[in-house]
């Protein structure tokens, strides 16, 4: 009988790793994550729950009974009728009919669509078209539904949009340009975020979802935290939910600051207080999956990151838990028995308040 | 990859309570064991209770709060939400504006 326990590489590939190696690549995982962010490491007893989730026979898991949280979604009725690229599985069912199915065949506890582009520069000039579907749409369903997308601010830039661009003027060493170009696209985005959630607050909105919030920096995220702040003034009762973009803040400018705190290089602990001030009514932690490591290495430095924030949270924390997010392998298809023991780590272990 | 996160980890949506102890997440900001406390409050059960089919099933065809299989004659959609909004007593937005278009 092998004694060599079943798992997967962060690209998804299998591979059988010794129990020493597990419990190595978890010490290694939570002391990168505490070094780089200064929260504490997993306790000797919450790594070898880790390791006793990662070596379970089964081959897929669950939490335990009483241990359920909410899973919030970022579009994935889309996955039902959308193509490779979003995901999708390219079923011909049509929005309505793709939520009500994850809605009423899957149990979601909340369900959300959103355009295929899934970023809110390009809802805009059809959001007479979003609005009406959204409203059509909430009208039959149970379960909270969301309208989300990504605040996407790479779009603002040439060739795609109006500002220069930034990762074209920084290796010029034009730096004073570069911050000048993302502080004019930061007030583009967050004027169209504003725009979006205001419009389709007027068709009943249950809860809007600013996505992947900082991919393009921390002028990303700035425009996120001010649409935010906005919106609530207006639409106390709009409830938002903000996930960020990776485990810290890109400091892609460097200088934005939001209500006097510095942005750049915000880790999840840090992330949750922000968006706390901003009015955000859930925050959702990513973590970049690193390819090159086991799933054991990276779900140890999620759930560090996820835990701290839990912790240091007074709204809810969701873990995010896509495609190279959290621990979930990077890959198209992600294994169900990595994806289910991620989940279960990050409930258990992370105590995060849902997914 | 979202049906694995389901069966691991989920409270189960309208087949349980999960829905409600999400309108408590996005409405009043609570965290997971608050949430489930109120709504379980609400509804006379215990915690535990709140992701058992074989409870949930009858409270909420009791309740008309919408069930996971389609009940001809039995609240759904909008007016399911209507009533949710009421035994928890949160601002549904899109219910909000339904009252609104029926001069309520």
């Amino acid at each position: 009988m092998s004694q060599k326990i079943l798992t997967r590489m962060g690209d998804g590939e299998r591979l059988a790793m010794d129990a020493q190696e597990i419990r190595d690549d978890i010490r290694r995982g939570t002391a990168e994550a505490a070094r780089r962010a200064g929260v504490p490491e997993l306790t000797e007893a919450e790594q070898e729950e880790l390791f006793a989730i990662l070596a379970e026979p089964g081959r897929i898991v669950s939490v335990e009974p009483g241990r359920e949280v909410i899973v919030t979604d970022d579009g994935c009725s889309m996955s039902f009728y959308s193509g490779q690229d979003g995901g999708g599985v390219g079923a011909p069912l049509s929005r309505l009919q793709a939520v009500l199915t994850y809605e009423r065949a899957c149990g979601a506890d909340t369900t959300s669509m959103g355009h295929s582009d899934y970023s809110y520069k390009p809802v805009k000039p059809i959001i007479n078209f979003e609005a009406n579907d959204y409203y059509n749409i909430s009208q039959v369903t149970t379960a909270p539904f969301l309208y989300g997308a990504q605040p996407n601010m790479g779009l603002y830039f040439q060739p795609d949009g109006p500002c220069a661009n930034a990762a074209e003027l920084m290796p010029l060493g034009k730096i004073d340009e570069a911050r000048a170009a993302q502080e004019e696209a930061c007030e583009h985005l967050r004027r169209d975020l504003v725009f979006v959630g205001r419009r389709l607050a007027e068709v009943g909105l249950e809860g809007l979802n600013f996505d992947t919030c900082g991919s393009a920096g921390d002028a990303d995220y700035l425009a996120a935290l001010q649409a935010v702040e906005e919106l609530k003034k207006d639409l106390p009762d709009l409830p938002i939910i903000m996930g960020g973009a990776g485990e810290f803040v890109l400091g892609m400018h460097g200088g934005v600051e939001y209500q006097g705190r510095r942005l750049a290089g915000l880790y999840p602990h840090e992330q949750v207080k922000v968006a706390e001030a901003a009015g955000v009514d859930i925050y959702g932690v990513a973590v970049s999956t690193a390819t090159t490591e086991s799933v054991a290495w990276n779900l140890a430095r999620a759930v560090t990151f996820v835990k701290a924030a839990s912790e240091a949270s007074s709204i809810p924390v969701h873990a995010n838990v896509g495609m190279g997010v959290c621990g979930v392998p990077m890959m198209e298809q992600p294994p169900i028995d990595a994806v289910t023991r991620v989940s279960k780590a990050l409930v258990q272990i992370g105590k995060a308040d849902g997914l | 990859m979202h049906t694995a996160h389901i069966m691991a980890s989920c409270m189960g949506g309208i087949r349980t309570a999960g829905d409600l102890v999400a309108w408590m997440q996005l409405t009043r900001r609570m965290k997971i064991h608050e949430a489930k406390r109120y709504v379980a409050e609400k509804l006379g059960v215990d915690v535990f209770e709140l992701t058992d089919e074989e409870i949930m099933r009858e409270i909420r065809k009791d309740l008309g709060l919408g069930t996971v299989t389609s009940i001809a004659g039995s609240p759904k959609g909008i007016r399911a939400k209507w009533r949710i909004a009421e035994l928890l007593g949160v601002p549904i937005r899109s219910v909000q504006l339904f009252r609104s278009q029926l001069g309520i």
